[in-house]
């Protein structure tokens, strides 16, 4: 490498470690102080946790006061089931869609689409009353059935795109060989999708995970209530007390932290997947 | 989008057919219609009526629009909280866009050391809650915790803190900005992976001819994901327009001061549900939610038949 | 394979729903906005009326008090939400009762403990029905850090002279925030900047009765000059505090670091958490004042879901709040909010009883805007955070602020067109 070369890759790092710090600054600035006593927290907020300022207090309180494993748990649910069930129901569409002809094709096709654009929020009253209706207020599954609704949609849109790339000999000398179209469809088509399901499940993972409004409409009761309306809501009633909000600030972000360097990996796959050659 | 051969379906009865598609589509379409589909239509339709002051509500066709758009008690704020969305969504476009096709670019350069590692760091914040987020910033510009008025100070220019989120002029861009920190490394990933998918000869051609790798990117590979960063544009936009949450975090749902920082979706939410002693008006928060509808709807059309169609031609 | 797969989903669909539990006999959940006190109503308020009525369980889910009103219509409306509602005073509670939401309650025994006065917060426009049980009144005044007065040797401000010259001190000296007010959540500045010392100005009930006859008008000396009053603040108000957030205020004071907190009673509690040595005195009138006047505010009342499950019992709780019992640990527990019963309740909390003794040397009055005059668009109590926070950041004058609150209720309210 020459000099010119080895300049420029150093500016590039440079740039790049910059901007790195830039995004990872304000989260590590929460975390660290979190573990800080009060006076530290608001005398010298730059500086580390050192043993004379150490403090969990705040983590007292977050943990004995709110029930976090059960936030977690409930959000866990909550987004694995709309995950599950987004892509089942959107790669079945999306198959039905890309593979056969019918009269409403187009028709169902658009009327799919429009979810895209429009927020369900914008018709949470009606919403409201339907689920409550239907005996599913306070209850995960509310929230399930609003989200997959929700996300559909872009599943479908981002499947169909897929479909059309497989290549069409496959489908034909599966038909060949006797399969029934379901099993064409299960057996076949959905493993050869897997990059794409992965795109999907990123994308409907990040805002149902940290969705705050139908929670705090659907499912606000003790013991139901996800993690970021949970984290919320402590936030709300602590809310001069410094160490435990920073804590619970914490408490919301790390293990969101953790789960995303382990699965990063894969995350970054599915949101590339698109490149995949 | 119907590309399907009749080729399976040969020997298959009508009903057997029709089974098959209510297999393959009920699920979704009815989950779909029930939990989205007929909630919107409710609203748009609860958008034709008129709330009297006794609380009741009487058929008013249009003329919640006519309000919405001419009286000044209503047009006034709409029209701001538009003029501020736009305001939004161009920051949105002029800084988050510019940004994230920067990184992309410079995360695509081959030989790059820790590609893996910026990539992640740099995606981290958008993973987390935009209430988490918002609460973040807020301790971080405020004034009674003073970071960013120490942070100026260690650099000399302690003089030039300013409450941010507390000013007029400067609210509205502070806070957009907050959004622009948490979602670059959408438009990031996106035209990274448009990138990627250009074939290597292309490149490796163009540096043959003598190009530098800025010059490269400027006019081999820019252009080749003109696809994609239209594709970020129309996002960007459905995104901005529907945006409520951050703002409601850090402004509150009166966006102040003077509702320099009010977007339509702070204005939906006050109207729709009320505030402290505003009551919610359903047929006045519905006309704002149809008005962002047909918004967003203009902006995807735009895109969908006049962007999309020009980048077609030129894209391979 | 394929049939497995559906049985599973169902399976997993049934499974989500296990434990959906409808509300069940002898349990009420209370819908609130005061998180803050959620701690006492769990620890004191709720154990005491389980003590008395051991067949009854009671849940305290409050809402952040900014969603409280959305969250609790939508829920309503939904028909989810919890049998006692806490009712925020006049007219949003108001609406709740017309639209069938509220239940009435004149035959709850407890009521004859309550004079007109206290119920007309929550009470229909002919007189006829309550819907709520007043639970508490709140007044504004201004609290100050003994320790930093004492430090400065300063003394409390008779007037509103002495006032401007006692934050003028402070300021000169240098090491603490003279007068602890944010304005970014907006509502302070009307509440505790506005209609704190605004009372003085517009002589109380006197005013707040003539702006809804249409005798008074916004645009009036009185209010233009309560304005005027508030935009002095300004220099005195610390680096900063047009992006200070009411927390950061509850901090700044509760930290030491300023030295008058412009306050609600309520704040009383915070404050005492937070050890501070404080003291308190009234809004200072101005210059040639005969009477003086305080913002006594009937805020907070208790009142039960017209579609409750659970209704008896609900309404044996309610009986319970009205109670004299249910005053006493009020009072005591949450020092700050003023019990509204005719029952004599002793206050043991200093600052507490500083606030309540001004009753004797002043007329009360309530918020000026939380009758009537905020059922419109555009809404006065909205428009009144707006330019109120203006004032005080310097960015409106006092004219101007005054002919928008005027122009802004003249364009639904009969008696001011």
């Amino acid at each position: 490498m020459n000099l010119r070369q080895q300049a420029s890759a150093f500016a590039v790092h440079a740039v790049l470690l910059a901007y790195t710090a830039l995004a990872l600054a304000p989260i590590i600035l929460v975390i660290m102080n979190s573990f800080k006593e009060r006076k530290a927290i608001f005398g010298a907020p730059l500086q580390l946790p050192s043993p004379s300022t150490f403090s969990l207090i705040g983590y007292d309180k977050v943990f004995g006061d709110s029930a976090i494993a059960s936030y977690y748990i409930n959000s866990i649910t909550v987004t694995g089931g709309t995950i599950f069930f987004t892509l089942l129901f959107g790669s079945m569409a999306a198959w039905a869609l890309a593979e056969y002809k019918f009269r409403f094709n187009t028709f169902l096709a658009i009327f799919l689409a429009i979810g895209i654009m429009v927020p369900i929020r914008l018709g949470s009253v009606a919403l409201i009353q339907l689920i409550a209706q239907l005996n599913l207020i306070n209850t995960l599954t509310a929230l399930i059935l609003v989200y997959v609704a929700q996300n559909i949609p872009l599943a479908v849109f981002i499947l169909s795109e897929f479909m059309g790339q497989i290549p069409k000999d496959l489908r034909e000398a599966a038909r060949c060989d006797g399969l029934s179209e379901y099993n064409i469809f299960f057996h076949i088509i959905l493993p050869l999708l897997r990059p794409a399901l992965a795109t999907v499940a990123v994308f409907t993972m990040i805002p149902v995970w940290n969705d705050l409004w139908f929670p705090l409409l659907l499912a606000p009761a003790r013991g139901k209530q996800t993690i970021t309306l949970g984290i919320q809501q402590f936030l709300g009633q602590y809310i001069t007390d410094w160490n435990s909000v920073l804590s619970a600030l914490a408490t919301a972000i790390i293990p969101v932290l953790i789960l995303y360097v382990i699965f990063s990996r894969q995350l970054i796959r599915g949101l590339t997947s698109g490149a995949v050659k | 989008m119907a590309t399907g051969s009749d080729a399976g379906l040969m020997g298959m009865s009508r009903a057997s057919y029709l089974r098959l598609l209510g297999f393959f589509l009920a699920p979704a379409v009815i989950i779909y219609s029930v939990f989205s589909i007929y909630p919107l239509l409710a609203t748009i339709f609860s958008s034709l009526y008129l709330r009297q002051i006794d609380g009741t509500y009487v058929f008013n066709g249009l003329g919640n629009f006519v309000t919405l758009l001419t009286d000044t008690t209503w047009s006034v704020s709409f029209w701001n909280a538009m003029k501020n969305n736009f305001v939004f969504f161009l920051i949105h476009m002029g800084v988050q866009n510019p940004i994230g096709i920067a990184l992309a670019a410079l995360l695509s350069l081959p030989q790059l050391k820790f590609r893996a590692a910026y990539r992640t760091l740099i995606f981290m914040p958008t993973m987390l809650s935009v209430v988490i987020i918002g609460f973040t910033w807020q301790l971080i510009l405020s004034p009674l915790w003073g970071i960013s008025k120490m942070l100026l100070q260690a650099v000399g220019m302690g003089a030039f803190f300013a409450p941010l989120l507390g000013q007029e002029s400067t609210a509205l861009i502070t806070v957009s900005l907050i959004s622009v920190w948490q979602f670059v490394g959408i438009p990031m990933i996106l035209i990274y992976t448009a990138l990627l998918a250009i074939p290597d000869e292309l490149a490796d051609a163009a540096t043959v001819d003598g190009l530098t790798q800025f010059q490269t990117f400027f006019f081999v590979k820019l252009p080749l994901v003109i696809p994609a960063i239209g594709l970020v544009s129309v996002l960007t936009f459905v995104n901005n327009f529907n945006a409520f949450d951050l703002i409601y975090a850090m402004k509150g749902a009166l966006a102040g001061p003077n509702f320099s920082s009010d977007i339509m979706g702070t204005l939906f939410y006050r109207t729709f549900f009320g505030n402290q002693l505003q009551l919610g008006d359903a047929s006045m928060g519905s006309t704002i939610a149809t008005m962002m509808f047909l918004i967003i709807l203009l902006g995807v059309m735009v895109y969908l038949f006049v962007i999309q169609r020009r980048i077609q031609r030129y894209s391979f | 394979m394929l049939k497995m797969s559906l049985k599973t989903m169902l399976l997993a669909a049934v499974a989500l729903t296990v434990g959906t539990g409808a509300a069940s006999a002898g349990k009420l959940t209370i819908e609130s906005w005061r998180n803050d006190d959620a701690a006492i109503w769990k620890d004191k308020i709720i154990p005491a009326f389980m003590a008395k009525h051991p067949g009854i369980t009671v849940e305290f889910t409050p809402t952040a008090p900014k969603e409280y009103n959305a969250a609790l219509n939508a829920k309503l409306a939904g028909g989810t939400a919890g049998d006692i509602i806490t009712c925020r005073p006049f007219d949003a509670s108001l609406e709740l009762f017309n639209k069938g939401f509220l239940a009435g309650l004149n035959d709850l025994g407890s009521m004859k403990n309550f004079s007109d006065v206290a119920k007309s917060a929550w009470t229909t426009d002919d007189g006829k029905t309550t819907f709520c049980v007043p639970m508490g009144s709140v007044i504004h005044g201004f609290i100050y850090n003994k320790d930093i007065f004492a430090e400065l040797k300063l003394t409390e401000p008779k007037t509103e002279e002495e006032f401007l010259a006692t934050l003028e001190a402070i300021k000169k000296n240098g090491k603490y925030v003279p007068l602890v007010l944010g304005t970014n959540d907006q509502w302070e500045a009307a509440t505790m900047g506005f209609q704190n010392i605004g009372p003085n100005y517009w002589k109380g009930e006197d005013g707040r009765k003539a702006l809804i006859d249409g005798k008074g008008k916004l645009t009036d000396k009185a209010y233009v000059d309560t304005f005027a009053a508030l935009a002095k603040w300004g220099p005195y108000m610390g680096d900063g505090y047009k992006a200070q957030t009411y927390p950061d205020s509850q901090n700044l004071f509760g930290l030491g670091k300023g030295a008058i907190y412009a306050a609600g009673s309520w704040d009383i509690s915070t404050f005492r958490g937070q050890k501070v040595n404080m003291g308190a005195f009234k809004a200072p009138p101005p210059a040639g004042s005969k009477d003086c006047y305080i913002s006594d505010h009937t805020d907070i009342g208790i009142g039960m879901n017209a579609k409750s499950a659970n209704a008896a019992d609900a309404k044996v709780f309610l009986d319970w709040i009205g109670s004299e019992e249910f005053a006493g640990i009020f009072a005591n527990a949450l020092p700050g909010f003023f019990p509204l019963s005719n029952s004599k309740v002793a206050i043991s909390d200093d600052v507490a009883q500083t606030f309540v003794s001004w009753r004797g040397e002043c007329k009360s009055t309530i918020r000026n805007s939380y009758q009537i005059l905020s059922r419109g668009t555009p809404n006065l109590e909205n428009e009144m955070w707006n330019v109120s926070a203006q004032v005080l950041n310097g960015a409106m004058k006092p004219e101007a602020a005054a002919d928008q609150l005027e122009a802004g209720l003249q364009k639904w309210y009969k008696p001011h067109q």
